[in-house]
């Protein structure tokens, strides 16, 4: 169970984020809807308190799968996806590469080990950025936005990509504007407003 | 221009010819890595750093490197730091090259995407690991051309060691070229000087093929 306690955020004097409490059972689907990372508060993962940003293995908790992929160009969608599990959980090369392939299997990527990111089309670049998520054995994944970047018609592959990980017991939370898309995967929906607009209802 | 002019000529040609390639070879050694620690200096946060940094390329960049050569072996002794000829040589082109280095890999790192960065922190890779793995290979195929221009620069620049009494290509032709009053020599010197630059293009252009498998 991942739990979030007072978390707040602000770009100059604009508080954005004021004291948010919330909480996501193991294997749910969080959608965050409405209008980014937090300045304070804490993060805790059973019970357990825990720095997203930290870099002990305890912390290693949440994958985070970005809009735009960021994936490392200069490297092939296999390196792309055994580089942490190599350099940060000291895997040896073997193995990393034996896991990856099974994440390729399981997202329909197993030809593309070879390839560069910038051979492959967007919804494949998406895959590989779950994949690399993934590879380090994330507690938690996080999607930011995973259908802006998206042709209308694979905003279905990505609901049934989550979906699957959701039978897998993966806990995601998901960030997005797509409504639509929102109501059709999540199990709860947090709905973010400008506190301004908040106050006048 | 009689063959057994030239043949008589040539190996002390290439004897300065091969002392201008170590001054090459051991300037580039030093400098292209001592350029990337500075160009990480001169981004980053630690600002007394980057202000001795910038000075440092200032001056580098600021005043002629026949300067800087006549500074590091007639000036540098009256502080009590005495080189050899061939170190003072080196020390400064490798000095005043790597300014040049630092400002080219300072201009790469910032067109680095930096969500590049952002993306293997989420993965719990250390800022080195970041750097040698992700964003220095980057780096390197964003800088190749202009590292190019400069390598090529070198090669010529190296020439300037005749001011500490070095006996590089240049002066070797600038000898013959005196006692035998003929411009043969320096016909030759310039010849030998194209063949280098032209090896050195060749090369070029392979490093930047290695780098061609990623866009």
């Amino acid at each position: 169970m991942l739990e979030v306690r007072n978390l707040k955020k602000s770009f100059g004097d604009r508080q954005i984020l004021d004291g948010v409490n919330l909480t996501v059972k193991d294997g749910e689907i969080l959608c965050i809807v409405g209008p980014e990372t937090p300045d304070s508060g804490e993060f805790f993962i059973n019970g357990r308190r825990f720095d997203p940003q930290g870099t002990d293995a305890a912390d290693r908790v949440i994958g985070v799968v970005f809009q735009d992929f960021k994936l490392f160009p200069n490297l092939s969608v296999m390196e792309n996806i055994t580089l942490a599990p190599m350099m940060v959980l000291k895997k040896d090369k073997q193995e990393a590469i034996a896991d990856a392939q099974k994440l390729l299997e399981e997202l329909g990527l197993n030809t593309k080990g070879k390839l560069y990111p910038y051979q492959l089309s967007g919804g494949q670049k998406q895959r590989v950025a779950i994949a690399r998520a993934l590879a380090m054995k994330p507690k938690i994944l996080c999607y930011d936005e995973p259908t802006s970047a998206l042709d209308p018609n694979l905003r279905k592959d990505v609901a049934n990509i989550i979906l699957g990980l959701k039978k897998d017991g993966m806990t995601q939370l998901i960030v997005t504007h797509d409504l639509e898309f929102a109501e059709d995967i999540a199990d709860d929906i947090l709905r973010v407003q400008p506190l301004d607009q908040r106050q006048n209802k | 221009m009689s063959m057994q002019y030239i043949s008589e000529i040539l190996p002390s040609l290439f004897q300065g010819a091969a002392l201008t390639l170590q001054i090459f070879f051991w300037t580039l050694v030093g400098s292209l890595p001592l350029g990337i620690l500075v160009s990480l200096g001169l981004t980053s946060k630690i600002k007394p750093l980057k202000w001795i940094l910038e000075i440092y390329v200032w001056l580098m960049r600021g005043t002629p490197l026949l300067l800087q050569l006549i500074f590091v072996f007639y000036g540098l002794p009256i502080i009590g730091i005495v080189f050899e000829r061939y170190d003072a040589a080196l020390v400064a082109f490798i000095l005043n090259y790597a300014a040049y280095f630092a400002e080219v890999f300072r201009g790469g790192f910032q067109s680095v995407d930096q969500g590049q960065f952002e993306a293997a922190r989420v993965l719990r890779l250390s800022y080195w690991q970041t750097l040698r793995k992700i964003i220095i290979p980057q780096v390197i195929k964003i800088v190749i051309p202009s590292i190019g221009n400069e390598v090529i620069n070198l090669v010529k620049d190296s020439s300037l060691v005749y001011v500490i009494g070095l006996g590089d290509l240049l002066r070797a032709g600038n000898v013959a070229t005196s006692r035998d009053v003929t411009l043969v020599p320096l016909m030759l010197v310039g010849l030998i000087y194209l063949i280098l630059v032209g090896i050195c293009t060749l090369i070029l252009r392979q490093v930047e093929k290695c780098y061609a498998y990623f866009k």
